[in-house]
């Protein structure tokens, strides 16, 4: 059973003392993306160069805003995942990397924000 | 010290004569195509904070990424997400332990990396 305390054990956190959140995060967004993306890329990119007037039309209906507020949850979520595991690979120095990660993480979860809060603006006042 | 004799053993297999296989370049690509992924998110995120700000500016950045060079920059996005998520779905598969014998990985790298290219085209089709 080896040395773990109880406590340890049902804690599931490991040595690196945060366990398999981060990889269960990746492979969850991962699956909730796949069918997100069509239904996210497709009315944008029908909007696309029909000046201001195609996006609020594709984006005061609540079903193009609810799946683009869902895609840039998900999708910032995954990009700030896995930028961090890029971070982690290739940036030896702890404080340059600890301070990347910490940048990485606000300024993914900052832009996430800015986009569900524009879509919101673009769907209510219409 | 597992350092200390070092100098004079031979090097195993180095990455700088070592010619990787396709499914070795196709991880690469992966990653590469995920973290390139960081700039169409932006210019999406762009495009929405310019129509929540107003006609005027969401006609101007609507108009920069209707243009021929932020077409190019979308429609290479597009093949980057179309690859990234075909090949992550083949990483679930990895991930659920199957999927790993030679002959499988080899016909999957085609199969993903020729899908990339044909989803690409239909989302084109269907967005056009």
């Amino acid at each position: 059973m080896g040395y773990r305390t109880d406590y340890a054990r049902v804690q599931q956190l490991g040595s690196a003392h945060e366990g398999v959140g981060h990889w269960w995060g990746q492979r969850i967004s991962s699956l909730a993306l796949i069918p997100l993306t069509p239904f996210f890329v497709i009315p944008f990119g029908r909007a696309l160069g029909g000046g201001h007037e195609a996006i609020v039309a594709t984006y005061s209906t609540w079903g193009n805003a609810f799946v683009a507020v869902a895609f840039l949850l998900v999708g910032f979520w995954h990009l700030a995942q896995g930028l961090q595991v890029v971070i982690e690979d290739y940036v030896p120095k702890k404080a340059l990397r600890v301070g990347l990660i910490l940048g990485n993480t606000l300024l993914c979860g900052a832009f996430a924000l800015a986009g569900v809060f524009a879509i919101l603006t673009i769907l209510l006042r219409g | 010290m597992a350092d200390v004799n070092r100098g004079n053993r031979p090097l195993s297999p180095h990455l700088q004569i070592y010619r990787l296989p396709m499914t070795a370049r196709l991880s690469i690509l992966h990653r590469i195509t995920g973290a390139g992924l960081t700039l169409g998110a932006l210019l999406v995120v762009w495009q929405f904070i310019a129509a929540a700000i107003g006609p005027g500016y969401s006609a101007f950045v609507d108009g920069l990424l209707s243009s021929i060079l932020g077409q190019l920059i979308l429609i290479v996005s597009l093949w980057a997400l179309s690859y990234h998520a075909l090949n992550g779905i083949r990483h679930l598969w990895w991930d659920m332990g199957k999927g790993f014998d030679l002959d499988f990985t080899e016909k999957a790298n085609y199969v993903v990396l020729g899908g990339s290219v044909v989803l690409t085209l239909i989302f084109i089709l269907a967005i056009w």
